[in-house]
Formats: structure tokens, sequence, C-alpha cells
């Protein structure tokens, strides 16, 4: 059975939402979805266990040897990752269905939940996978489920931003693909571990890999949404119903640096990507610029899930300089920073959608004295602001600590002021949240409103608890992604 | 310049992709941009189809006659594509349908308006 897990992990969701579909009541398809979260994490967990104590995992799919089968390959990065994407869905799941049964019309209950669980299946198989051509196939998968989610939001405002992530991720998505078939056209293979051994020394031959590395490097920028490519990403977080931004905040953009990572480290490696191509010239500038400017954005924003959106935007440039900086402590800088900003921001968009559930807005001025309505929501946002500022005992200090270190190593001193310039950027945007919720008189006519259900508030301090636990814990989260960075270095 | 003939196919590709792209980037009626879309996915579609081609070569079915085949890979991974494409066309005209009901217009500027220029 548990030789099996691999296969398990993406397959269970995958059968589950067709299941759901027939299903249709409501109640019925929230039970199996949450369960069926649970359960992969449990699988991820148990994966994750193994690759840590035995090493990388083979799975052969079918039976196929690689490279001619589809092989799944699991080390620790992706265990990793495995972890963290089923472990937000198994706390996200339960907590959907207060604010799904307010945004989302019953009727369509069922097809909610189906796409939920898709859009988790195909993310798990991009991590999975050890075969380029799937990371296309589970990566299409995901985003058609998210523009279906997204546009189930309530303004139609949801419509056009799904729209724009329509275009915006196709072109991505294609761009990968053309990336992967250049890739086959110089090896003639599409095995990941395959295609690292043939792609060495092809570069002095031919310009393919390199027109290949600049597909792949646009098309996953594209699905990061790293600056300047981040168009979708503001509009798609804000109007989405509230669940789904929770989901796709936390997991989807971490999962395409996820791509990013592989590509670069694994496929190309690092001396080829970073000392022939220079392609630190492009990434480090972008990164650097999307902190600031993720970050001066949000200040100006008036609804809350906006601001928050930007805010990824700059956080996103954080992991993308771990990846440029090309040293141990940047790189598990990096990793680390994949986690905990998705358990810091999947627990402020949980926290958003508690206050859209009681208030039916995102917008600053419903938030007006609502620390007094709603004191342990709005302590979860404290708590997670804290988090994205990277204060002491935080999961974000954790990180930007490593991203400092990497930066100290390669005596770039001026990204080291610009992450911690940056990260004061983030207390002006998280103290005006913070003040108008403490500090001023709610409207006259604003709702008496209570606190939001258990069944929401458990999930959101259990993930604001998680960034606080590795936070304080730091060789659990830490020490994973200091392992998967030397194993993407190729060190011993 | 000196065009080589056994590069035809690429010619197509390449000049297919960015005429796809540019319709994309150009046009603001979504219908357009979708269609823009599917060139755009059409020409790595050929792409792939055509570094599969061995010179020389029959279709990869097997006969008594022939001594080689093209490569059939590139095919069967062509085909996920084509269904992924044809996927991605059809909840974009759904969208696009929700979007005309919503709004009255598929103009992209009139859209950007409507929503007070965000």
């Amino acid at each position: 059975m548990i030789q099996h897990f691999p296969a398990i992990q993406v397959a269970l969701p995958l059968i589950s939402a067709a299941v759901i579909v027939v299903v249709r009541r409501p109640v019925a398809c929230h039970l199996i979805a949450t369960g069926v979260a649970w359960l992969s994490a449990v699988v991820a967990w148990t994966l994750l266990q193994t690759v840590l104590a035995t090493g990388p995992i083979s799975y052969e799919l079918g039976g196929w040897a690689p490279p001619w089968g589809i092989e799944y390959r699991i080390d620790a990065l992706n265990a990793f990752v495995l972890f963290l994407v089923s472990g937000i869905s198994a706390l996200v799941f339960p907590f959907a269905e207060r604010s799904v049964a307010a945004e989302v019309d019953e009727s369509k209950h069922h097809l909610f939940y189906a796409c939920m669980l898709l859009c988790m299946t195909g993310m798990l198989g991009i991590t999975i996978t050890g075969d380029a051509f799937n990371i296309f196939v589970f990566l299409e998968i995901t985003s058609l489920s998210s523009y279906a989610l997204i546009a189930m939001g309530r303004d139609r405002r949801a419509l056009s931003a799904s729209f724009n992530y329509l275009v915006m991720g196709t072109l991505g998505g294609t761009a990968i693909l053309i990336g992967v078939g250049l890739l086959l056209m110089q090896t003639g293979t599409l095995n990941i571990a395959d295609l690292q051994v043939r792609l060495v020394g092809a570069h002095e031959t031919s310009k393919t890999v390199l027109v290949a590395l600049a597909f792949l490097t646009v098309g996953s920028s594209l699905k990061i949404a790293l600056f300047p490519l981040h168009a979708w990403l503001p509009n798609a977080y804000a109007h989405a119903p509230s669940a789904v931004t929770a989901l796709i905040a936390a997991t989807s953009t971490k999962v395409s640096v996820y791509v990013l990572m592989r590509f670069i480290y694994t496929v190309f490696g690092a001396a080829l990507v970073f000392e022939v191509f220079q392609l630190q010239r492009v990434l480090l500038p972008l990164a650097l610029i999307g902190m600031f400017v993720g970050s001066l954005v949000a200040i100006y924003q008036t609804n809350v899930k906006r601001m928050l959106a930007y805010s990824s935007l700059a956080q996103i440039g954080y992991m993308v300089l771990g990846i440029s900086m090309v040293n141990e402590s940047g790189l598990a800088g990096a990793i680390v920073h994949m986690f905990n900003h998705a358990v810091i921001k999947g627990g402020l968009f949980m926290v958003m959608a508690a206050v859209v559930l009681r208030m039916g807005s995102a917008d600053i001025s419903a938030m007006r004295g609502l620390a007094k309505r709603m004191p342990l929501t709005y302590l979860g946002f404290v708590v997670g602001g804290l988090g994205l500022i990277g204060v002491p005992l935080t999961a974000g200090f954790v990180s930007k600590w490593y991203l400092v270190l990497g930066a100290i190593q390669n005596d770039m001193w001026l990204v080291v002021a610009m992450i911690m310039m940056s990260s004061l950027l983030a207390v002006i945007y998280v103290w005006r949240i913070v003040e108008v919720g403490f500090f001023e008189e709610p409207d006259a006519d604003a709702p008496v409103v209570q606190e939001a259900p258990l069944s929401m508030l458990i999930p959101t301090w259990i993930m604001l608890g998680a960034s606080i636990f590795f936070g304080v814990c730091t060789d659990t989260s830490a020490g994973v992604a200091l392992e998967a960075a030397r194993q993407l270095l190729g060190a011993p | 310049m000196n065009i080589d003939v056994g590069l035809f196919n690429y010619w197509v590709v390449v000049f297919l992709m960015v005429a796809g792209l540019y319709t994309v980037i150009s046009r603001g009626h979504l219908i357009k941009k979708i269609i823009g879309l599917n060139i755009f996915q059409v020409s790595v579609f050929m792409l792939y189809i055509t570094m599969g081609k061995v010179s020389g070569a029959t279709a990869p079915i097997f006969s008594e006659t022939a001594t080689a085949y093209s490569n059939p890979l590139n095919s069967v991974l062509i085909l996920t594509a084509i269904v992924v494409g044809v996927a991605t066309t059809a909840v974009g005209l759904a969208l696009a349908v929700r979007i005309q009901e919503a709004y009255g217009t598929l103009e992209e500027t009139e859209i950007i308006e409507m929503d007070g220029g965000e």
C-alpha cells in the first residue's frame, strides 16, 4: 500500500472530484472534499517522512520504467511542497463551508467543490511528477479549474478578472509547452532526471537550450506573477470567492515558484543557468522591483483583499530573490518562504473571508472598529500581519533571516538593505488595517456583527498558530528547506 | 536572405506564433483575443509535430515494407495539448458569454471603464 502513495496522492482528489459532481448534495460534497483533503495531507506527510529518512522515491506509473514511462520522483523539495499544498487544503476545505454558502449559489456548490479538488489535483501533480510534459498538463488542470473558481465570485468584476487570468495563464502555460518542446527537440527525452544528464554540454553546440530556458522562465514567471507579469493577480485575488482566494493565494503561485526552481536547478543546473547564461541579471532586478512596487501599491489600496494581493506580489519578489542568489542560504530562504508565506497569507485571506462573511465587504471602511466586535478574527489579522512584516518569533522572520544570510554570503549589501526597507513598507500597510480596527469607531450605519463562526475561526487560528510555530521551532520547516536546497545545489 | 526549404514548417510556426501573440495583445475584443490564443497554441502543435518527422520515414504504423518511422511520441503529446486547447477555448467562450450578459459588451476598454478603471 505505502509504495503506491505517490499515485494515490494525485489520483485520490482527481477521482473524488468526479464523485462529487455525481453526488450533488452540498453537505455531502463538502464532507467528501474535506475528508479527501485530510487524507491527502496524511499521505503527503508520510511521503515527506519517508523521503527525509531514506532519500528520494522513484515511482513508475503503470510499471513502465523511466525514461520511457512517466516517473513520479519525490525528493526533499517536492515532498515539502506536496505537504504544503495538501496541508493548506486540509485547513481551507473545512473552513470553506460557511463562506461558500454565503458567496456561491447553492445550485453550484457541488461544482465548486469539484473544481477545488481539481485545482488541488493539478498542484499536487505538478509537484510530484518527474516528467516535464506532465508538468504542463497538470499546470493546465490547475489553471482551468482556477478560472472557473474565480469566475464564481459574486461581483461581475470576477468575470473580467478570470478572463484576464485565462489569457495570461494560457500564454504562460503555452510558453512552458514551447520550452518543454525545445528540450525534447534537443535531447529526445521528457524525463527530468534524464534531461539533466543529457543537457550537460549541449549548450556549447546549440542555441536551443538557451531558447528553451528563456521560454520556460517567462512561462513560469507569468504563472508566478513575477513583476512585470503580475497584471492578472490583484483582480483575480480580490474578486474570487473568499475561500478560493485563501486556497490559490496560499498555494498556486508557490507551486509555480517550485516549477521555476525545478527547471533552473534540476533540469538546466545552476552552473549553466547562472554562470553561462547569467539569468540572475534578469531575475534579481525584477525580484527587487517587485518587492517595492508590490508593497508601495499595497499601501494605497482601499480593498483589503486587493491590498493583500499586492503584498503577495512583494513576497513573490523575496522568493525569486532567493532563487537568484545561488547559494544554500538564499535558496533555503526561498524554499522556506514559499512555505511560510503560504501559511501567513492563507491565514490572512481566511481572516478576510470571515470579515466578508459578516460585513459583506472587504473594503477598509467595513473594518472600522471591527476589533471590538470580532476580536478573535481581528487578532488573527494582527498575528498574520506581524508574520508578513517578518517580526522575530514569526515564520516571516525565519525566511527573511535566511535571505539576508544568503545576500551577505554573496556580498550583496545593497540587497540586504532593500530586504529591510521593503519589510518596513509592510509595516505601513499592515498598520493601516490595525489602526482602522482598533482605534476607530464603527460607522453609525454599520451592521452590528458577531464573532466569526467556529468552523472558520478554528482553521484560521490553526493556520496562524502554525505561522508562530514555524517561527519558534525553526529546525522543522527551515531544516527541511536547507536539506532541499542542498539537494538542489547538488552538494552531497 | 536564403530561406532553407527544409525549415519551411518552422517559418510557418514562427509566423503563426507571433501573429497569435500580436492578436492577443493588440485586439480589445474578447472573442478576438480567444482566436489569437488559439492561433498561438496551434503554432506550438505544429512545432511539436514537425520536430517528430524523420525524413524519408512513414507514419508510425507498423508495416512490412517500412524501414523507418517518424517519432509517434510528439503526436501523442500534442493530442493531449489539443485537448487542453479545446478546454481553454471552451472556458474562455463561456466566460465571454457571461461577460456579455453582465456588462452588455465584449470590448475590453468599455469593460475597464465600467469597472472604474481598475
